[in-house]
Order: C-alpha cells, then sequence, then structure tokens
C-alpha cells in the first residue's frame, strides 16, 4: 500500500506542475502580450514598459517561470484582477466553498438517484422501464446543460412557483444552505448529466457482473436471487463507479460553469463567466488552476479510495 | 467531453448483436458492417435524422430564403419577437429575425464547428496515440504525462480561457475545440496501438526492413479505424454541446453570425415572457442531433465489435 500511495502522490505532483506550466503558457501566449491586454489599446510605450517591470516580464522566459512558480508555491498568489481591483486568489478564495458545496451536493444526489436506477434496469432488463431508462439517459446526456437550467426555472419557478429562480446571494457557505427551496433546482440540472452517464454504466458495470465466476458459485451453493444481485453483484459493480466519478470530476466542475451562471449562483463559475464577459484573463487564468488542482486532488482521493476498497489495486 | 453514457456501454455482454453470426455467410466487411448497423433501428433512424438535418441547415436556405445577416433590415422590416404565424412559421426573435430561417442559418455554424473540431482532434489524437504506442519508452511517457495534465483541466474553464484571448469566430472555435478534445481518441488509439505492435503483421513489416513511420502510418493507424470512426462520432456531439456551452456563455460566433447555443441564450431573455418559440424549435435541434450522433455511434461500435469478433 505504501508503495502505490508513495507512487501515485508523486504522479499527482509531476501533473501539478504540468497544469503550473500551462497556466504559465496561457499567460504568454496572449496575441500583443499580457500588458496590452491589461492596458488597453491605447497604452503608451511608457505605461507598458511600467507594467511589465512591475511584473516581471523583461526578465528572460525562465526567470518569469521560477517567478511565477515562486508566486504561487510561496505566497499562493495566482496574479492580480485588474477588473475587480482585487488579487484573483481572495475573489477565489471566497467563492470556492460554494462551488464545492454545489459540486458536492450534485455529485451526492447523482449517485442517490443513478445507482438504484442502473440496478432496476438490470433487475427488470429489457422491460418497458429499462428502455424508458435508457431513453431517457441518451436525451439527458444530449441535452445542453444551459438549455436543462433554463427549462426547469421556465417551468418550476416561473410557472408552478415551486423553487427559486435564483440560487440564494450569500456571501457564506451557511447562507447559500439557509434556503434548500432555491438550490434544488442547480443541484437537480448539474447532477442530469452525471446521472445519466453513471446509471448508464452501472447498468452495464451489473450486467458483465453477473457473467463472473463467483455469481455462478453463488448461485450454486443456493444463495437467493435477492443475495446473488446485492450482496455479490451489486458490490464488485460499485467500485468501478470509484473510477468513473474521478473521471467524471472534470466534466462536473465544468457542468457547474454553466449551472451557476443559470442561477447566478454566487460561485467559482459564475465568477469565471464574469471574467470572460469582462475580458479579465489573469482571472480567468486563476480559475482554471484552481479548478485543474481540484481536479486532481479529487482524482487521487478516487484512486487511493478504491485502492482502499479493491486490494487487488495494492498489491499489483 | 465527458465520459458519454454510449462509451461507458461497451463490455455489457448484450452489446453484441444477435445478428452477428445469422448474417456471416455471404459478403466482404463491409457489407457486414452495413448490416450490423442496418439491424439497428435506432442507428438507421439516427443516422437519417443527420443527413435530414444537413440538408435542413445547408439546403433548406435554397427554398426557404429569409434575411439573416442584416440586422438594420430586419429590425425594420420585420416584427420582433413575433409569434409563429404564416409569415412567420417559427416566429421571429428579439432583431425580427425569422425564427426558422435562423435555425438554418444558425445550425450550419453549429455543425460544421462540430465536424471540424471532431477532424481536427481526431487527427491529433490519432497521431498522438499511435505514435505514443508504438515508440514507447520516453516519447510515450512525455506525451501521456501531457495528456494527463490536459485531461486533468475541466475541458470548459480551457476553453473559456482560449476563446477570450483569442477571441471567438468561427475559425478560432473549431481550432479552440479541435485542439482541446483530442485527449480521449489519442489515450484509445494508444491503447490499441500498444496491443498492435507486437502482433505478427508488424514484425512481418519489420522484417522486411519497413521503418517505424511506415508501420504506424500504413499498418497500427488503419487498424485502429474502427475505434477512430466511433469515437469521432461521439466527438462531434461534444463538439456541438461544448459550442453551444461557449455560446450560452456569449463566446459563441459574433453577431449578426450566430450559432444553435447563441440563439438560445438571447431566447431565454424572452421565453421567460411566455416567447416560447425562440428557446424550444433551436434547443430540439441540438437534442435530435446529439441524441442521432450517439445512436449512430453506439450502433457503429456494434458493427466494428462484430468485425473484430469474426477476425
Amino acid at each position: 500500500m505504501t508503495g502505490y500511495l508513495i507512487r501515485r502522490i508523486a504522479q499527482s505532483v509531476v501533473v501539478v506542475f504540468g497544469v503550473v506550466l500551462l497556466t504559465f503558457i496561457l499567460t504568454k501566449i496572449i496575441p500583443g502580450g499580457a500588458a496590452r491586454a491589461a492596458l488597453g489599446p491605447k497604452a503608451t510605450p511608457l505605461k507598458i514598459q511600467v507594467y511589465n517591470d512591475q511584473h516581471h516580464y523583461n526578465v528572460s522566459i525562465y526567470q518569469q517561470f521560477w517567478i511565477y512558480i515562486w508566486q504561487i508555491v510561496r505566497h499562493g498568489s495566482l496574479g492580480y484582477s485588474d477588473k475587480y481591483n482585487q488579487s484573483v486568489r481572495s475573489l477565489i478564495d471566497e467563492r470556492i466553498p460554494k462551488t464545492l458545496v454545489l459540486v458536492g451536493l450534485s455529485t451526492i444526489f447523482a449517485l442517490i438517484v443513478a445507482i438504484p436506477l442502473g440496478v432496476l434496469q438490470v433487475v427488470r432488463r429489457n422491460k418497458p422501464v429499462d428502455y424508458i431508462v435508457t431513453g431517457a439517459s441518451f436525451v439527458g446526456y444530449a441535452m445542453p446543460a444551459f438549455l436543462l437550467g433554463e427549462l426547469l426555472i421556465l417551468w418550476f419557478a416561473l410557472d408552478l412557483h415551486w423553487f427559486s429562480f435564483e440560487a440564494p446571494q450569500s456571501n457564506s457557505v451557511w447562507g447559500e444552505l439557509s434556503d434548500p427551496r432555491a438550490l434544488v433546482l442547480p443541484i437537480f440540472s448539474l447532477a442530469v448529466l452525471t446521472i445519466a452517464g453513471f446509471s448508464r454504466y452501472m447498468r452495464s458495470s451489473m450486467m458483465e457482473a453477473l457473467t463472473e465466476d463467483y455469481i455462478r458459485t453463488a448461485r450454486a451453493k443456493g444463495a437467493s436471487p435477492r443475495r446473488v444481485l446485492y450482496r455479490h453483484a451489486l458490490r464488485n459493480a460499485l467500485i468501478p463507479i470509484i473510477t468513473l466519478l474521478g473521471l467524471t470530476l472534470p466534466a462536473i466542475i465544468g457542468g457547474a460553469i454553466i449551472t451557476e451562471t443559470v442561477f447566478n449562483y454566487p460561485g467559482m463559475g459564475l465568477l469565471t463567466t464574469n471574467a470572460a464577459t469582462q475580458n479579465d484573463v489573469p482571472l480567468l487564468i486563476g480559475t482554471t488552476f484552481v479548478a485543474a488542482i481540484a481536479t486532481v486532488i479529487g482524482n487521487l482521493i478516487a484512486d487511493l479510495l478504491y485502492a482502499v476498497v479493491d486490494p487487488r489495486v495494492r498489491y499489483a | 467531453m465527458a465520459v458519454s453514457p454510449a462509451t461507458l456501454q461497451s463490455g455489457a455482454p448484450e452489446t453484441a448483436p444477435a445478428g452477428g453470426e445469422a448474417q456471416a455467410a455471404g459478403g466482404g466487411l463491409t457489407s457486414q458492417l452495413l448490416h450490423v448497423f442496418a439491424e439497428n433501428r435506432l442507428a438507421v433512424v439516427g443516422a437519417v435524422v443527420i443527413v435530414l438535418m444537413i440538408l435542413f441547415c445547408f439546403v433548406g436556405p435554397v427554398f426557404y430564403h429569409t434575411n439573416q445577416t442584416d440586422t438594420q433590415k430586419a429590425l425594420t422590416t420585420a416584427p420582433a419577437n413575433a409569434p409563429p404565424s404564416w409569415q412567420y412559421p417559427l416566429g421571429t426573435d428579439e432583431n425580427g429575425f425569422d425564427m426558422l430561417g435562423r435555425i438554418m442559418y444558425g445550425g450550419q455554424i453549429s455543425l460544421i464547428v462540430g465536424f471540424a473540431a471532431a477532424g481536427i482532434a481526431t487527427v491529433i489524437g490519432v497521431i498522438v496515440g499511435a505514435v505514443s504506442g508504438f515508440f514507447g519508452a520516453f516519447l510515450d511517457g512525455f506525451l501521456m504525462r501531457i495528456v494527463d495534465v490536459l485531461l486533468s483541466v475541466p475541458l470548459l474553464y480551457l476553453l473559456i480561457v482560449l476563446a477570450v484571448i483569442f477571441h471567438p469566430s468561427v475559425e478560432i472555435l473549431i481550432l479552440v475545440i479541435g485542439f482541446t478534445a483530442w485527449l480521449v481518441p489519442a489515450r484509445l488509439v494508444r491503447g490499441e496501438t500498444l496491443s498492435l505492435r507486437t502482433r505478427e503483421f508488424v514484425q512481418a513489416v519489420r522484417v522486411m526492413g519497413g521503418g517505424g513511420t511506415r508501420i504506424v502510418g500504413r499498418h497500427i493507424i488503419p487498424n485502429t479505424i474502427g475505434t477512430i470512426i466511433v469515437n469521432t462520432t461521439f466527438q462531434v456531439a461534444d463538439a456541438i454541446l461544448l459550442l453551444a456551452a461557449l455560446g450560452f456563455i456569449g463566446l459563441g460566433v459574433p453577431a449578426p453570425k450566430t450559432d444553435w447555443g447563441s440563439m438560445i441564450a438571447v431566447g431565454t431573455n424572452y421565453a421567460q415572457s411566455g416567447d416560447w418559440w425562440e428557446i424550444y424549435p433551436t434547443g430540439l435541434a441540438i437534442v435530435l442531433v446529439v441524441v442521432a450522433l450517439n445512436f449512430v455511434g453506439d450502433a457503429l461500435r456494434d458493427a466494428f465489435e462484430v468485425r473484430l469478433q469474426r477476425r
């Protein structure tokens, strides 16, 4: 286990370094340069010179990269947003807990719905329920997330008045959680894509598990169909879900951008779309960096969990 | 983008169609492929929907001629946000553009970007995957670490940054989506290459003096064609959805050009006050095309699986 742990963590460190390099490259490929982008097309050469001096942009590219890493490691600094007149780090720090709440709750909800759905499809395979769920998951997957969100608002908020059309506008996580009715639609709409993918995976994973030798053995020993299904097939079919969760994480974190924008949820995704409309490149690169690091950490946790649950990985 | 539900289905015992055995007697590989494909009715429906949608968007405007480029003219000559009528079958949008014509016009861009971006992503992915898998060692480690890094950046974030930095236009959007979506095909082709490179026919080429480039280009890549085609189908669907998401955020093609995502983004403001025609038909178009592509991709995979089984 220790060997696996060390290897897996080392791998993550390499990926994190790659992410740092990638975001550094992003700051360098802005046509006309970062100074031009920040100061506008009318900036005088002198102003650009001063800006470049302030940001250490006139030293060699290797030194710039070194400074960039040092800023992140030593000061946790991700640059400065001229549009907000605030450091990128402080802007993100305010919003990230709220995004974590949204992503976490919607993932939990997706699992609670998707796993029983997949099992139901296996129990009733090739019956109407199976086809309906499969059809629905195809549509759920093909539905653009923003369209789903807008339709939910139209139907359940504006027509039926069941839920709020907007997420709570609060500065704190507790403020967000204080109005559960307003969170229903954002959580549901973010979860749909995941539910569509997971339930289909769960179905095929269960089907595959049912063909295994240990299932035949269990049946031969006289275990009831129920017991075979839930104790033998389900438990084994659940293991790959952990990996799938890790793989889907980037899509969920990316999807949160859309959900937060549709429901005006004050998290990192909304910050990103606002930054996009205001051409705030440093802030955009900052949120991209944080989203990537969150994904790396999420994947690491998923893989370690996998090793805990499935001993075959540890000793491989 | 994500793991498509269809991709996840692979390996399910059911996916191998029963028809594979029955028609084994006659025909070459292509006719076998077509046969298995044709047996899957959903896939045939999907293929028909895709063809009809392409005709609708690209040939439709020839018969149904509407102004979609001159905003000034639309504003002055047509009513804005008009409900469906004989004159405007799907109503008009905020500028007075005819919605039916606009779905065709926006669809052209959504489909062009979808297919072109998927094409670029596939070409890059296949080359990276085959080179990485075949030459192995340092190059493989290096390329796969790049893939690891890019896979850990949520795609939408990367797309938004690139779209903002380079300012969206049709060409930029194709390139941006194409250059960020090649990771999955690269991994798939690498995996296949790893198993193909040890096969006898590859050894035979080596013995006959064939170099690495020849082996990869003439023998490895053609043998992964099934995987490539299936994946490209899903890539097109994903690219259309990604473009729609960018359009919704305001990073779609700039006005007066439009795409399906941008159209819905504009329409939602009016749909909230009852103008349903400004989002439902466009939304239906996206869902139809993406579902159809997923059906076709699923059926193609079944078809190629049968081909592999018959070897």
